[in-house]
């Protein structure tokens, strides 16, 4: 079988093992684009035993739990009630997963958590590694389907979703439980959930050949279709005392553990080779280097606009009460008056205020984030004998635009052995022009001090509601470590580390490069900062403003 | 509604249960902060706590389960004075919950359709005397975060929109989770919190295969499985009820006074709220072992999860606080 034949098996299976076991297994990831592949794999799913809904992103609470119909009710005089459609069983097909909010993910996972009735779908069509669905509900779901080949010609027939036993007859014993959390935890899954949907991956599958205890294969499968997606690393033969080194995650102790614990497990290396059947070649390559974390996934959903001052007021339009909402009371009574004397007639019988639904007028906010641009300009001797005054001429233009975008600017200089806060977040030009022109050259480079001190303001920024951007000018020679000694290799480290802290942070970050030649440690500076890299070899003023602007567009 | 998974059932996680057990000891202490990977039984242990919990009693039908019909609001319209026996209220804080629905806002439906002026209660009053849980705490919008540090302090939640003008009290114990990796605290909320604790999953296979087989049996057969567990978290339930009686008659010498101000000075921790909980939840640990005055040793014991998250924080430092305030410990207290 080819990979592409392999992998569409076991999309396939997947979507045959949900039919058996929908509830308990959660439900899928999917992760490919609208296609005809998709098409096919979707439907697999008419034989789960539950009525299909589908829901997007952006639905209201009120659509998924249920509320308070406010048509009905004016109409009626009474309080209507609508159903919710998480209020009976289904499979909830969310469409542009990668696009659901952490609120939306919180709450169905509290559903799933709380009353196991449903079965989630989730359509993911996220296009880069960034926008995927929210880890908090792709957790809860068993399968991570993702497929990006046409479907092969001779693809393997999977059996129908019909099962011919009882999943809760199958039963499992206790060593192949702690065969799949061993190997779990060999993979670098940390959470306790995927075991224990791979076995009951193990248990449908059994179930599905008619089959009433776990075998071999059951487990090999469920190891590939539950585990495999979420593994972190290669699992270490237990003989090659190097891979240690490949995965320093592990703490030395546990990983003995868990090699002791893999000898001791009959089927253990046949688990593990079902596991590696499924993992690309190139996964390692692929994979986050391990020990860091990858920077908090975004939902895809764009940068969130929360403003801290609540937003300006616009005005109330025509509206649903849908929880999302408030209504404008005054607009709404100013909408419904004109018509009183005219709804009286026509229902003498009703007393008070004759309000329709088409009166309803709900307030609205404009919300926008101010930008907040965090300047963190080198001022050691290297840059000053001859590109400070280019980089000040430069941090004025941008000045000048950001006050036309009304951004607010901070301005951080490292120097000598310290980073000083030359000023705080602030929107007046004048003072920042002021401690710009002021601000000396020469000393060190204490690059990880300057990186540091606008991690904390980019953080204290985004506390006050602002969209923080890290924007660093140096030449990128750090020579001085985070505790005031000098050394280059030190230095190095630790400006690494604090750009980690940033990324982890989820802060954009750009990197002005102004050494003479293009230096590459401040390449895989930016590539810690997972930030854009610009090298400005010979910068004038003008070209270093315009390739910001051009840079920060993106972010 | 499923059935809560049993709190005794829990593997390991000690720290955790612990903590919860003191808050519902001594609901003043001020509640719990549980960081941590994803799938570590945080909102597990939560909700195992509501079923752990001794009932309260309350005025029936009363929104804010209060304890006596004096306390109960006159906006309610209700004139009981019935009270019954309710399991204490566990109210979860759903991400994306609206301000009206955290607080509570005039009742549209009874506004329109019957042009009264009504009070519809948000979360806040449901949770007055019990619980409000948090998943996610760290992703929670910025606005509702700072009505609820208002209203966590006050123990009063406060209604001054659309013409109504309401109070009612809401002393809860905010009991907030959330995975470090994807955002901050701020650290007013962070201080709010009495109690921090940092759970990780298992790093023992062993371990990690009993959590699996339990929950594994939990589900196959939950009668059977909680029939195994129902004595141990009676017997929790009950030194729970113990030691809130006997909380009141701990005592400390001074020299314990004393310790808590030079740990806090030592760590330096903001504010005095470091030592006031440093005293609580030791006291609340003394009353749970069923000691009459508080040690050192209940200090050591509380110490971590109720200072390290009170310290100057250091961005390059990533888990170390709990660490830095044993070694602090061990100077202090030598």
């Amino acid at each position: 079988m080819t990979d592409a034949a392999a992998n569409w098996h076991r999309a396939q299976l997947a979507m045959a093992l949900l039919a058996v076991d929908p509830v308990g297994l959660g439900g899928a990831v999917i992760r490919m684009r609208a296609g005809p592949a998709r098409d096919t794999l979707m439907q697999g799913l008419t034989d789960i035993p539950l009525p299909q809904r589908k829901i997007h992103p952006n639905i209201s609470d009120e659509q998924l739990f249920g509320g308070i119909d406010i048509a009905a009710t004016l109409t009626t005089g009474q309080v209507v009630e609508t159903k919710g459609i998480m209020s009976a069983p289904c499979a909830l097909l969310l469409t542009m997963a990668e696009r659901c909010s952490p609120a939306l993910a919180a709450k169905l996972a509290l559903t799933l958590d709380k009353h196991p009735h449903h079965c989630i779908l989730a359509l993911d069509e996220g296009a880069d590694a960034d926008e995927a669905c929210p880890p908090a509900l792709s957790d809860r779901l068993a399968f991570h389907v993702a497929f990006d080949d046409r479907i092969p010609r001779a693809a393997p027939h999977v059996p129908a979703g019909t099962p011919q036993g009882l999943v809760v007859n199958v039963t499992s014993t206790g060593e192949q439980i702690e065969a799949l959390t061993a190997l779990a935890y060999q993979l670098g899954i940390t959470s306790l959930r995927a075991p224990q949907l791979a076995i009951k991956a193990a248990r449908a599958h059994a179930a599905l050949h008619g089959r009433s205890s776990v075998e071999q294969t059951d487990l090999d499968t469920a190891a590939a279709l539950v585990l495999a997606p979420r593994a972190l690393h290669f699992p270490a033969p237990p003989e090659e005392e190097t891979a240690e080194d490949a995965q320093p995650q592990t703490e030395p102790d546990g990983a003995d553990d868990g090699n002791a614990n893999h000898d001791a497990l009959p089927d253990g290396d046949m688990l593990v080779d079902a596991v590696k059947a499924v993992l690309p070649a190139d996964v390692l390559a692929a994979l986050v280097p391990a020990g860091t974390t990858r920077k908090a996934a975004g939902s895809g959903a764009g940068l969130k606009r929360t403003s801290n001052r609540r937003g300006r007021p616009l005005p109330s339009q025509p509206g649903k009460l849908d929880g999302t909402h408030r209504i404008d009371l005054v607009a709404t009574l100013r909408a419904a008056a004109p018509w009183q004397s005219v709804r009286a007639k026509q229902r003498p019988d009703a007393d008070g205020l004759h309000i329709r639904p088409s009166d309803i007028r709900v307030k609205r906010y404009q919300e926008r984030s101010d930008r907040l641009l965090v300047f963190a300009v080198d001022a050691s001797g290297s840059t000053a004998v001859s590109r400070l005054g280019e980089a000040k001429g430069a941090i004025e233009l941008l000045l000048a635009q950001a006050y036309a975008t009304r951004d607010h600017v901070a301005l951080i200089a490292f120097k000598g052995t310290s980073a000083d806060v030359l000023l705080p977040p602030t929107k007046s030009l004048v003072q920042t022009k002021k401690r710009l022109a002021a601000l000396p050259g020469g000393g060190g480079t204490p690059l990880a001090n300057g990186l540091q001190e606008a991690a904390l303001m980019a953080q204290a920024g985004r506390a006050k509601g602002l969209t923080p951007t890290v924007v660093l000018i140096t030449d990128g020679r750090a020579n001085v470590g985070l505790d005031g000694t000098a050394g280059r290799a030190q230095a190095a480290n630790d400006a690494i580390a604090c750009a980690g802290v940033i990324r982890t942070n989820g802060i954009p970050a750009l990197v002005i490069d102004m050494s003479n030649r293009p230096e590459p440690q401040l390449k895989q500076l930016s590539a810690a900062l997972d930030g854009s890299y610009i090298a400005l070899p010979r910068a004038n003023a003008e070209r270093l403003s315009a390739a910001v602007n051009a840079s920060l567009a993106e972010v | 509604m499923k059935t809560p998974f049993p709190f005794s059932a829990i593997v390991g996680q000690s720290d955790m249960k612990q903590a919860m057990i003191l808050t519902a000891i001594d609901p003043g202490i001020g509640g719990v902060l549980v960081f941590g990977d994803r799938g570590t039984g945080k909102s597990t242990a939560v909700r195992a706590l509501a079923a752990l919990l001794p009932p309260i009693t309350a005025i029936k039908d009363c929104p804010i389960n209060a304890e006596t019909a004096d306390e109960c609001p006159e906006w309610s319209q209700n004139r009981t004075t019935e009270t019954h026996s309710r399991p204490t209220p566990v109210v979860d804080l759903p991400l994306g919950a609206s301000e009206d629905r955290v607080v509570g806002a005039l009742d549209i439906e009874r506004a329109l359709t019957r042009g009264e002026k009504a009070f519809e209660p948000g979360l806040l009053a449901r949770a007055n005397r019990g619980y409000l849980y948090i998943d996610e705490v760290n992703l929670l919008e910025d606005h509702i975060v700072d009505l609820l540090l208002d209203v966590a302090q006050s123990g009063e939640n406060v209604v001054e929109r659309e013409g109504l003008s309401i109070r009612h009290p809401a002393r809860f114990v905010l009991v907030g989770s959330g995975n470090p990796e994807e955002g901050e605290l701020r650290p007013q909320l962070l201080d709010r919190f009495g109690l921090s604790v940092e759970v990780r999953s298992p790093q023992d296979v062993k371990e990690r295969v009993e959590v699996i087989k339990r929950r594994d049996a939990f589900e196959r057969d939950t009668d059977a499985f909680l029939k195994t567990y129902t004595k141990q978290d009676a017997k929790i339930r009950k030194a729970i009820v113990k030691a809130k009686a006997l909380l009141p008659t701990v005592t400390q010498e001074d020299d314990i006074l004393n310790d808590c101000a030079a740990l806090c000075i030592a760590l330096g921790s903001d504010g005095l709220r470091g030592e006031l909980t440093l005293l609580r939840s030791a006291r609340a640990l003394a009353a749970y072992k069923g000691h009459d005055t508080i040690t050192r040793d209940h200090l050591r014991a509380v110490a971590p999860i109720a200072l390290s998250h009170r310290l100057r924080r250091d961005p390059l430092d990533d888990a170390g606080s709990a660490t830095r305030v044993v070694r602090t410990l061990d100077t202090v207290l030598a």
